[in-house]
């Protein structure tokens, strides 16, 4: 095997992981990611600042969030014990929350008084609206029609926080015509407006100030498996759409190379049928919303549809990170479809009394393969990464209930 | 010497400026483009900016991103757009072509084919609107020695350290962005964009084009006053959409806008 990399070098100054990465965005942003990265490089060293978002995640977020043995699903598979890291305990609802109190801060301290974000299913939305709401800043969510349809509850959530919905009209109407739409307001508004991206994608620094924002839940979750198991993991399963979730677990453990590590991409009606929204299983190097990763695209490159029954994993492209992390071979990346998703939902909601939101079902449906194939003296840490309450509608939708 | 400079060149004698217009390669059809670009050539254009669509233009406003949806909806891939190229130079070796896009489709075709097939078809410039110079590394060679010019483009936003840097890594010319914003965005402030354009003269030895913001004739001919090219994208592209289903009345309203704006810049 080649020696391991200094996983904490990366990115490099000009924010590549290996290939990926990067900075590609028109001219008039450059100078707005200049002055976030030089204020982030700046305030990430500093212990007041640091203090400031500590004492935010404790107090308002409600960390560390617990790291919970589920027994009785443990005992039914059959193998590996598993662990459930509990981000659906946050406040919000999920993990999302981590990130854009970091943000909110870097917000205040750059002097920005509007802050804009782009939303799928909302969550990032609602966790954007909520930290506005909180700092007193003016908040602009943009989200594709087709979303805002699906997810008519997070809508009227945000607005409720004193949130601006804008619907976006253009291309396929979802989550990547969102943030080429927060792009453009950025661009028009670069002076006063801070952008709030919901995911380890974007420019530089984009995936490194998230990453560290949502390495929390993996410093946390080492700490605590160390502390209640005795030992360190010997699995890390997360579901991954833009990624930040799986980065948060997955960055504090890379250097731990008995750590087998995956991040589980939506396979929709199935991998093989194209109709799915795995870049890392089935997509190729690419350029879009500001660094080169994973994309799923047409032979003329094109940006295609995706499809997911999970709104937040309805992404085309996938942070720089996990495809660099891919490339030389640390995380597995596989893939669960809309069925396992949906079953796994169903079944840890009635054997542990916990209902999962459908993105990080995933990532439980993956596990559930991944335990019976480990001894029982093993230790699976699955990043439940939000809860399912906003997607009540969708399943009961497929279970023929209309409300 | 490159048609590009050859016009500058040819220009400066003359003691006029460049009109650019820009129009969607594959809007609202395939069969349309060549044509209109001879159209364009008749109504006094000096450069042609032909855009690449893309499904996801980042950098345009709405006004572009619907002649990409109509362009990518009518089937007009990269490979198209360069055949486009090949058949208005067999009418016309002198007027310059400069394709704009975004990043992701060369990618695609990869960078060698993709600089090898402009120099075969005749392309002189490429703009790439999410390249800036710092990821330019591995493609800027292969457009170098080949002769065909990488245009970048300087923002108001863009530090004087970085105007220096930009105009190291391009040529041809420097496409300046008249406003904050979006393409088709609303009026630009000649003003400011003569006093940004003096800045980048004495930081830069190319010709600058201003564009953004541009929508009529007086426009056109105010910021010709300070800068050495004028480029017209939405404003013409309006004009395509409108007539998408009339090909006459299309080049008409197009060659009107495109000789009023020609007419107010020649205008001493």
């Amino acid at each position: 095997m080649t020696q391991r990399p200094d996983y904490k070098a990366f990115p490099d100054q000009r924010g590549h992981f290996g290939r990926f990465g990067g900075r590609f965005v028109s001219e008039t942003l450059m100078a707005a990611l200049d002055e976030l990265e030089t204020m982030y490089r700046r305030l990430k060293d500093d212990p007041e600042f640091q203090a400031d978002f500590d004492r935010d995640l404790a107090h308002y977020v409600g960390r560390p969030s617990p790291l919970y043995l589920a027994e009785r699903w443990t005992e039914q598979l059959g193998g590996a014990r598993i662990w459930l890291k509990r981000e659906d305990l946050n406040h919000t609802g999920a993990h999302k929350v981590n990130n854009t109190i970091g943000q909110a801060l870097l917000a205040k301290h750059m002097g920005k008084q509007r802050v804009i974000a782009e939303t799928g299913a909302g969550q990032h939305g609602v966790a954007s609206a909520t930290v506005a709401a909180r700092l007193g800043l003016e908040c602009h969510v943009f989200m594709g029609e087709e979303d805002i349809r699906r997810q008519k509850l997070n809508v009227y959530r945000m607005k409720l926080l004193g949130a601006d919905v804008i619907p976006v009209t253009s291309g396929s109407r979802t989550l990547k015509d969102a943030m080429n739409e927060a792009m453009r307001d950025w661009v028009t508004n670069v002076d006063d407006t801070f952008y709030i991206i919901g995911t380890v994608a974007g420019p530089h620094p984009y995936p490194m100030l998230v990453r560290d924002f949502q390495s929390v839940i993996g410093r946390e979750a080492r700490e605590q498996s160390l502390a209640q198991a005795g030992k360190l993991p010997d699995a890390l399963v997360a579901c991954v759409g833009g990624g930040s979730n799986a980065i948060g677990l997955f960055h504090p453990f890379l250097e731990d190379d008995g750590v087998a590590m995956y991040g589980v991409e939506a396979a929709g009606d199935g991998v093989e049928t194209g109709r799915h929204a795995a870049p890392l299983s089935a997509g190729r190097p690419g350029v879009l919303h500001g660094n080169r990763t994973y994309l799923m695209e047409d032979d003329n490159g094109q940006i295609i549809e995706t499809h997911s029954v999970s709104a937040g994993l309805d992404y085309p492209g996938v942070g720089p990170e996990h495809a660099w992390l891919k490339d030389i071979g640390r995380v597995n990346y596989v893939a669960a479809d809309d069925t396992e998703a949906l079953a796994a939902f169903r079944e840890v909601t009635r054997v542990e009394g916990i209902m999962p939101a459908l993105e990080s079902a995933h990532a439980l449906a993956y596990a559930r393969k991944l335990a019976p194939t480990m001894g029982k003296d093993k230790d699976i840490i699955v990043n439940l990464s939000g809860r399912g309450d906003k997607d009540i509608l969708t399943v009961a939708e497929i279970d023929g209930i209309h409300f | 010497m490159s048609r590009i400079e050859t016009t500058f060149a040819r220009l400066k004698e003359q003691q006029r400026k460049a009109l650019i217009p820009f129009i969607t390669a594959g809007d609202p059809g395939l069969e349309v483009t060549v044509p209109l670009m001879r159209t364009l050539v008749e109504a006094g254009a000096d450069v042609i900016e032909l855009g690449v669509p893309f499904s996801d233009p980042m950098a345009d406003g709405p006004v572009i991103q619907k002649a990409c949806e109509r362009a990518l909806a009518a089937g007009t891939g990269l490979p198209d757009v360069l055949a486009m190229v090949r058949e208005f130079r067999r009418g016309d070796d002198t007027t310059p072509v400069v394709l704009m896009g975004y990043l992701n489709p060369v990618e695609c075709m990869g960078y060698e084919r993709f600089a090898e097939t402009c120099a075969e078809v005749g392309v002189d410039g490429v703009l790439l609107v999410d390249l800036p110079p710092e990821e330019c590394d591995e493609i800027a060679p292969l457009f170098k020695e080949r002769g065909v010019d990488l245009i970048f483009l300087v923002a108001p936003t863009t530090t004087e350290a970085r105007i220096s840097r930009i105009a190291e890594a391009a040529s041809g010319y420097l496409y300046y962005v008249s406003l904050k914003g979006v393409t088709g965005s609303a009026s630009l402030n000649v003003d400011e964009v003569a006093a940004r354009v003096e800045t980048i003269r004495n930081l830069a030895q190319l010709p600058i084009g201003v564009g953004f913001g541009i929508k009529d004739a007086q426009s056109a001919r105010a910021v010709s006053r300070v800068a050495d090219g004028v480029v017209v994208g939405s404003a013409l592209v309006s004009q395509v959409a409108a007539h998408a289903d009339d090909p006459m009345a299309m080049t008409a309203a197009v060659s009107e806008i495109l000789a009023g704006m020609r007419a107010a810049m020649d205008k001493p």
